[in-house]
C-alpha cells in the first residue's frame, strides 16, 4: 500500500480456549502501585508457548 | 457501531498512526490518510483521495480497522484471590512529602507485622486461591525492611507451603533503600521476583520531598545501595521507581539521570495527591506533561539504538502478545482478586484503601471477607464505566485505578480523569516506539 504500513496485527481480542486463565501478575504489583496498566503485560500462556 | 469510535488517528513526533482499538492494530499513515480521517481534504487530489478510501478499505476487508468487540457475556469475577499487599510495617525511616501513606503509617499507629499475622497472611492466600498456580506477595508499608525478620520468615513459609499446595509464591519488595546493606541486597535478589526501589531522579528533586525524620534528603544515602543490587541483579526483574511532581514538571530530565546512573529499569510515576495539595498534578500541567513525554521518547530510541539501552515501565508495550480479553475488562483485581493487608491482619481492597475503617473487609486470621464490599469491585470492570466505552485506551489501563476513582470522584465507574490524560499521551508515545522498534 502507498499511504499506509501496518506494523502490528495482534488481534487481540480474539476469544480462545486458554484465554482467561489468569496466571498474570495483578498489574499493580509490578511498579506503579498509582495506576492500572494491564497493556504492557504479557500473557502468560503466550510466554509458555514462546519457551 | 460508530466506526470513529472505533479507531484513533494520531500524530506524535511528526508522523501519524492509525490504532485500531478492538483488535490493537497499528497502522503507521501518510499526512494525506490523517487529513482524510480529520475531514480535511480540500487541498488534495481527487485521485490521492480514492486512493486513501480503496487502502482503508482493504484494511476493513482483512479485519485491521474498525473490527467489532468480540460478543462474549460479561463475566461477573471470580471470587479466587492470587495476590497480597503485605504491610509487614506500618513504620517508615523517610518522611516523604507526598506520601498517601501519611508516612508511612496510614494515619494509624507506627506498628510492624507481627510473625502470626504474616503466616496467616500466606495461609489466607492458599486457603482461597481455588485452582490458582502463581501466588503474589508484595511485601509493602511503610518500610518493609524495617520488618526483615518477619519478611524472611514469611518468604521461607510460603515457599514451604507453596511446596505442599502446589503454588509458586513470586515475591515482591518495595524499599527506600536505606536499611539495604550488602547482605539484604543479596537476599532480595535470591528470593525477589522484583524488587522496587525508590528515588525520584536527580539529587535535588530526590532531596527535596524524600527526606529522613530529621530532614536530611536521602539521595545519598540510597544510590550506592543501589547501584550494588543492580550489580548482582543480572537481568531479574528490579525497577529504581520514583513519582514526579507539580514540582518537577521537567521529569524527563529525571528517568535519564537515572538510567545515567546505571539503571537500566525504570518507573517515574505522576503524584496522586488530593485536591489543593501544592504537589498535585493539575490540568493546567497536562501540556508540558505531554511534551516531557515525547522529549523522553525520541531519547529513549535514541539511546536504545546506540548503545544505552534501558526501559521505561509505562513505555513497555507488547502488542502482539498482550493479555486475553479478559484481563482487559477485569484490570487489576483489586478487591477480589489482589487485596492488601495491614500489619494488625485487616484486609482491604488494595493497598490505597489501608486505614479506611469503611472499607475494612475482615481479618486474615478470622479469614472471613466482608462479601458486600467485594460485590462493589467484583460488579465493576471496564464495561460498567461509562466514560471508558468511548475511550480509545481502554484495553491498556482496563478503566483505570479504581481507588483514584473512588478518591477523587467517589464513584468506582468514573475514571480519574488527569490520569487518564496521562495515560492516553504516554501510550501514544509507546505506540510511537513500537512502531520505530517494527518498522
Amino acid at each position: 500500500m502507498k499511504h499506509i504500513k501496518t506494523i502490528a496485527n495482534p488481534k487481540h481480542n480474539c476469544i480462545n480456549p486458554k484465554s482467561g486463565c489468569d496466571e498474570c501478575r495483578s498489574s499493580c504489583q509490578s511498579a506503579c502501585k498509582t495506576s492500572c496498566t494491564v497493556g504492557n503485560q504479557v500473557c502468560e500462556q503466550k510466554k509458555k508457548e514462546q519457551q | 457501531m460508530d466506526i470513529l469510535l472505533s479507531m484513533h488517528c494520531f500524530e506524535c513526533l511528526g508522523e501519524y498512526f492509525l490504532y485500531d482499538i478492538e483488535s490493537g492494530a497499528l497502522h503507521v499513515v501518510d499526512r494525506i490518510v490523517y487529513d482524510y480521517l480529520q475531514g480535511d481534504i480540500s487541498c488534495y487530489s481527487k485521485n490521492q483521495i480514492d486512493e486513501v478510501i480503496d487502502e482503508l478499505q482493504q484494511l476493513t476487508d482483512n479485519g485491521l480497522l474498525y473490527t467489532n468487540p468480540p460478543q462474549v457475556p460479561r463475566q461477573i469475577k471470580e471470587r479466587v484471590i492470587k495476590s497480597l499487599c503485605l504491610h509487614v510495617s506500618h513504620d517508615c525511616n523517610l518522611r516523604c512529602k507526598y506520601c498517601f501513606a501519611g508516612q508511612g503509617a496510614y494515619h494509624g499507629d507506627r506498628l510492624n507485622m507481627s510473625i502470626d499475622i504474616a503466616l496467616a497472611s500466606i495461609d489466607f492466600l492458599i486457603a482461597n486461591s481455588g485452582t490458582r498456580h502463581n501466588l503474589e506477595v508484595d511485601f509493602f508499608g511503610g518500610e518493609p525492611l524495617l520488618n526483615l525478620d518477619v519478611l524472611k520468615k514469611t518468604v521461607e513459609y510460603a515457599n514451604a507451603q507453596g511446596a505442599i499446595y502446589n503454588k509458586q509464591f513470586l515475591f515482591t519488595t518495595t524499599t527506600n533503600g536505606l536499611l539495604l546493606n550488602k547482605e539484604t541486597s543479596d537476599y532480595l535478589n535470591q528470593t525477589m521476583e522484583n524488587v522496587v526501589l525508590s528515588l525520584d531522579g536527580r539529587k535535588s528533586v530526590n532531596d527535596e520531598l524524600r527526606v529522613t525524620a530529621g530532614n536530611k534528603g536521602s539521595y545519598d544515602l540510597i544510590v550506592d545501595k543501589y547501584r550494588y543490587f543492580r550489580s548482582i541483579r543480572g537481568n531479574k526483574s528490579y525497577y529504581v521507581r520514583g513519582t514526579f511532581t507539580a514540582l518537577n514538571l521537567d521529569f524527563c530530565a529525571d528517568v535519564l539521570h537515572i538510567a545515567d546512573l546505571g539503571f537500566d529499569q525504570i518507573s517515574l510515576e505522576p503524584v496522586v495527591l488530593s485536591k489543593g495539595d501544592v504537589l498535585e498534578i493539575r490540568q493546567e500541567h497536562l501540556q508540558t506533561i505531554f511534551r516531557q513525554y515525547e522529549i523522553l521518547a525520541k531519547e529513549y530510541i535514541e539511546r536504545r539504538q546506540n548503545g544505552r539501552w534501558f526501559s521505561f515501565f509505562h513505555f513497555v508495550l507488547d502488542l502482539e502478545n498482550s493479555p486475553c480479553y479478559k484481563k482487559k475488562l477485569s484490570g487489576c483485581g483489586a478487591g477480589v482478586k489482589y487485596l492488601a493487608v495491614a500489619p494488625n491482619g485487616d484486609i482491604y481492597p488494595c493497598h490505597q484503601f489501608v486505614g479506611e475503617k469503611e472499607y475494612c473487609m475482615g481479618n486474615v486470621q478470622s479469614g472471613v471477607i466482608d462479601e458486600s464490599i467485594r460485590d462493589i469491585f467484583a460488579s465493576t470492570d471496564l464495561t460498567t464505566k461509562p466514560k471508558c466505552a468511548s475511550c480509545w485506551a481502554k484495553y491498556h489501563c482496563s478503566g483505570g485505578c479504581n481507588a483514584n476513582a473512588i478518591h477523587f470522584n467517589n464513584d468506582i465507574s468514573v475514571p480519574y480523569e488527569i490520569s487518564c490524560e496521562i495515560f492516553k499521551k504516554r501510550l501514544e508515545c509507546a505506540l510511537y516506539i513500537y512502531s520505530k522498534a517494527h518498522e
